[in-house]
C-alpha cells in the first residue's frame, strides 16, 4: 500500500503545440480509490501513464510511497494496470497470462500456481485457465487482465479505462464487481475514464480534468451538487447542467433578481455585488420543479417543446424566456408539447457562476 | 389477401454465380500448376518417353533416370549445397537487419522516418546487372569473391527493403499495449521483445522468411557474375544450359522448383495463424 503524489507535472508530446498536462499536481491517499474523468484528449490517460512510466514527464516529480519513481523503469515502481484493449497475451494461456507478473520477478512456481488459483477463483476464470485468450469473451478477457494486475499484490494499481470496451449491461455487472474487489484488496487504485457515471460510481474521490489541467477534485457526491466550474457541471450529469446567462437588478424588496428578459430568479444577497453585471446560473434537470400551467401561480411560466418518456424519468425540454432549458419530471408527469408549464426553482439547488471565469461562487 | 410467388431468380443468379468464381478459381490454379506438372514429368519420364506427344496424363514409365543424371553432373550437388546455405543466409542475415530497422519504423516517429521508407526501396530500383559488376570488383579487392558470403551479402541487399517494410507492417499488428503490459508487469525492454512481441510477429517473421528464401534461392544474374567455382544452383544450371540436352534442362528446372516449394509448404503453418484468431 501506498501513496501517489504528483508535483507539478508538465508533459508535451513531441511533435505537439499544447501541453497533455499542464502543471498538474494531485495527492492520492492510501488505499484511496482515485478516477480521473474527462473529455478525450484532456491529459488524463498521459498523467496516468507517467504514474506508470510508460511515458517521461517533461517536468516536475511523482513520488509513489514516499520513493521518487519520476524517471524509473515501470517494472521497479510496485504497480500494476490494468489495459484498456486488455493486453492479454495472446500467445500465452490464461493462466499463464495471470502468472506473467509473478514469475517474472522469480517468485515461487508454487507461490504463483496458489495465487493464479486464488486470482482466477475470484474473477470465476478457473474453467479456462488452459485455453488461449483467442477463446474468450471480451468480458473474460477483461477479467484475465484484471486478474493479471491483483496477483502482483503492488501498492498501486492503475486502471486506463478498462471497462470501455465491454457492451453495456456487462460494464453494469462488472463495474460493481470491480468496486467490490478493489475494496476488499485496498489497494490504492488510479482508475481512467471518460464515462461521468462509472467516475461517480467507482471514485472515493474524482478528478475531473480538462485540457491538461485538474478542473476539481472532490467526492463524487460534491463533483455532482457543487461544480466548482461551468465545464465540471456541463461535463458531468446527463443531461449535463443548465446555464442561464441573466442581468442582475435590485428587486421590489430590497433583495436583488437576475434579469433573464421576460422573467427574474431572486439572487443570493452574497452576491449583491454583481447589481448592474451579468451574472451565470446553474441548475440541474432534476432541480426543477414542475407543474402544469394552473398548478403553481409562483413559479416561472415556460412552453414545452420536447416530451422524452425515459421510463425511470421524463425528460423535457422547455422554452424559458428564450433559454432552451432540459427538465427532468418524475415518470408520472404527463404533458403535450406546445403547452404552456410551470417552474419552479428551489433556491438551495441554484448554483451561481462568474460569468467571466465561470468559476463558481460563493453564496453563504 | 393473395401471397406473391417465391420469385427464385435471385437464387438462381447467385448460383450461377457461385459456378463462375469456382470455374475461375479452376481456371487460375491450373495456370499457376500446369508448367510445374509438365516439368515434374518430363522430369520423372525417361529419355524416351521424352519426346512422346502427345504427353500422357501420367508418365508412361516412372524413371529417376533424368534426374539422377542431372544430380551426377559436374558441380550440380555442391551447387546445391550453396543455395541452400545463401538461401538461409540470406534469411538470417536479412532478418537480423531488418526486423530493428522494421520495427524502428513501426514503433518510432524520428525525423526523415517517410523519406527514409521511400529510400529502401531505391535499392530495388538498380538493375541486379548494374550493382553486380562494380560489386564483384570490390568483393575481389577484400578477398570475398566466389563465395556463398559474398552471394549472401548481394542477397541480402536485394531482401532488405522488402524485409523492412513487411517486419514493419507485422510489427505495428503487435499491439503496443502488449508490449507496454509486459514493461509494467516486469520485463526489461529486451525481455518484453523477446518473451511478448517476437513471438507475437512469429507468423509474420515466418511469412517474410519465405519471401526472402525464395527470392535468394532464384536470384541467378548477381549469383552468376559474383561466383565461379562457388555457384549457386540457378548460377550452375544457368552457364550450363546453353549446351545441355532437354532432359538436363528438365531435371533442373524441377530440382530448382523443388526446394522454394518445400520450404513455402513447411513455413505455411506459421503464414495461417497460430492462435486461431489474426494478429490484434
Amino acid at each position: 500500500m501506498a501513496e501517489i503524489e504528483l508535483h507539478n507535472l508538465v508533459k508535451t508530446y513531441p511533435g505537439g503545440t499544447t501541453r497533455a498536462t499542464d502543471d498538474v499536481s494531485l495527492h492520492v491517499a492510501d488505499g484511496e480509490f482515485m478516477v480521473l474523468l474527462g473529455p478525450s484528449g484532456c491529459g488524463k490517460t498521459t498523467l496516468l501513464r507517467m504514474v506508470a512510466g510508460l511515458e517521461l514527464p517533461d517536468d516536475g516529480q511523482v513520488v509513489i510511497g514516499g520513493k521518487d519513481v519520476t524517471y524509473l523503469e515501470p517494472r521497479k515502481r510496485n504497480l500494476s494496470m490494468v489495459f484498456q484493449s486488455y493486453a492479454v497475451f495472446p500467445h500465452r494461456k490464461v493462466g499463464e497470462n495471470i502468472g506473467f507478473g509473478l514469475r517474472m520477478r522469480g517468485v515461487d512456481p508454487d507461490e504463483v500456481k496458489r495465487k493464479v488459483a486464488w486470482a482466477a477463483d475470484l474473477l470465476q476464470l478457473t474453467p479456462y485457465l488452459d485455453r488461449y485468450p483467442a477463446k474468450l469473451s471480451g468480458g473474460q478477457r477483461q477479467r484475465v487482465a484484471v486478474a493479471r494486475a491483483i496477483v502482483m499484490d503492488a501498492e498501486v494499481l492503475l486502471m486506463d479505462e478498462p471497462l470501455s470496451n465491454l457492451d453495456a449491461l456487462l460494464r453494469l455487472s462488472f463495474r460493481a464487481e470491480l468496486k467490490k474487489l478493489v475494496a476488499e484488496l485496498g489497494t490504492t487504485t488510479l482508475y481512467v475514464t471518460h464515462d461521468q457515471v462509472e467516475a461517480l460510481s467507482l471514485g472515493d474521490r474524482v478528478a475531473v480534468m480538462r485540457q491538461g489541467r485538474i478542473a476539481q477534485c472532490d467526492a463524487p457526491t460534491t463533483v455532482y451538487d457543487l461544480p466548482a466550474e461551468e465545464f465540471v457541471g456541463g461535463f458531468i450529469g446527463s443531461p449535463p447542467m443548465n446555464f442561464l446567462t441573466g442581468t442582475v437588478v435590485a428587486g421590489g424588496d430590497g433583495g436583488f433578481q437576475l434579469d433573464l428578459g421576460a422573467h427574474s430568479v431572486p439572487v443570493p444577497d452574497a452576491l449583491s455585488g454583481f447589481s448592474g453585471r451579468q451574472l451565470r446560473l446553474g441548475v440541474r434537470p432534476e432541480s426543477f420543479g414542475v407543474a402544469a400551467r394552473n398548478g403553481d401561480p409562483g413559479g416561472l411560466p415556460a412552453e414545452l417543446e420536447v416530451f422524452e418518456p425515459l421510463g425511470s424519468s421524463v425528460l423535457l425540454t422547455v422554452a424559458l424566456a428564450g433559454h432552451q432549458l432540459k427538465v427532468q419530471a418524475p415518470p408520472t408527469f404527463r404533458a403535450e408539447a406546445g403547452e404552456s408549464l410551470r417552474l419552479s426553482l428551489p433556491a438551495d439547488q441554484c448554483r451561481w457562476y462568474d460569468p467571466e471565469t465561470h468559476l463558481l461562487l460563493e453564496t453563504s | 389477401m393473395t401471397r406473391p410467388a417465391v420469385d427464385l431468380t435471385p437464387l438462381h443468379r447467385r448460383k450461377r454465380q457461385r459456378v463462375l468464381v469456382q470455374l475461375a478459381c479452376v481456371a487460375i490454379s491450373t495456370f499457376m500448376l500446369l508448367p510445374i506438372v509438365l516439368i515434374a514429368l518430363s522430369a520423372l519420364s525417361s529419355r524416351t518417353a521424352l519426346t512422346e506427344f502427345p504427353k500422357p496424363l501420367l508418365p508412361s514409365e516412372f524413371s529417376t533416370e533424368s534426374i539422377s543424371g542431372f544430380i551426377g553432373g559436374a558441380g550440380v550437388v555442391p551447387a546445391f549445397g550453396n543455395s541452400m546455405l545463401a538461401g538461409v543466409y540470406t534469411v538470417v542475415l536479412s532478418l537480423l537487419l531488418g526486423a530493428p530497422a522494421g520495427y524502428a519504423i513501426s514503433r518510432f516517429s524520428f525525423r526523415g522516418r517517410d523519406a527514409y521508407q521511400v529510400l529502401i526501396l531505391l535499392v530495388r530500383a538498380l538493375p541486379i546487372v548494374v550493382l553486380s559488376v562494380p560489386l564483384a570488383t570490390m568483393f575481389l579487392r577484400v578477398d570475398i569473391d566466389d563465395t556463398v558470403f559474398a552471394v549472401t551479402l548481394v542477397h541480402t541487399a536485394l531482401a532488405l527493403p522488402t524485409t523492412i517494410l513487411i517486419t514493419a507492417s507485422i510489427f505495428v499488428g503487435v499491439p503496443k499495449d502488449v508490449e507496454e503490459a509486459a514493461l509494467i508487469f516486469g520485463c526489461t525492454p529486451g525481455q518484453a521483445m523477446r518473451r511478448v512481441v517476437l513471438p507475437m510477429a512469429l507468423p509474420g517473421l515466418a511469412a517474410s522468411s519465405v519471401f526472402t528464401f525464395v527470392l535468394s534461392w532464384n536470384e541467378v544474374l548477381g549469383a552468376t557474375v559474383l561466383t565461379l567455382g562457388h555457384r549457386t544452383l540457378p548460377a550452375q544450371v544457368l552457364s550450363s544450359l546453353a549446351d545441355s540436352p532437354n532432359v538436363y534442362r528438365f531435371a533442373g528446372g524441377f530440382v530448382l522448383v523443388l526446394p522454394a516449394l518445400l520450404f513455402i509448404l513447411v513455413m505455411r503453418r506459421y503464414l495461417l495463424n497460430m492462435w486461431g484468431t489474426t494478429l490484434r
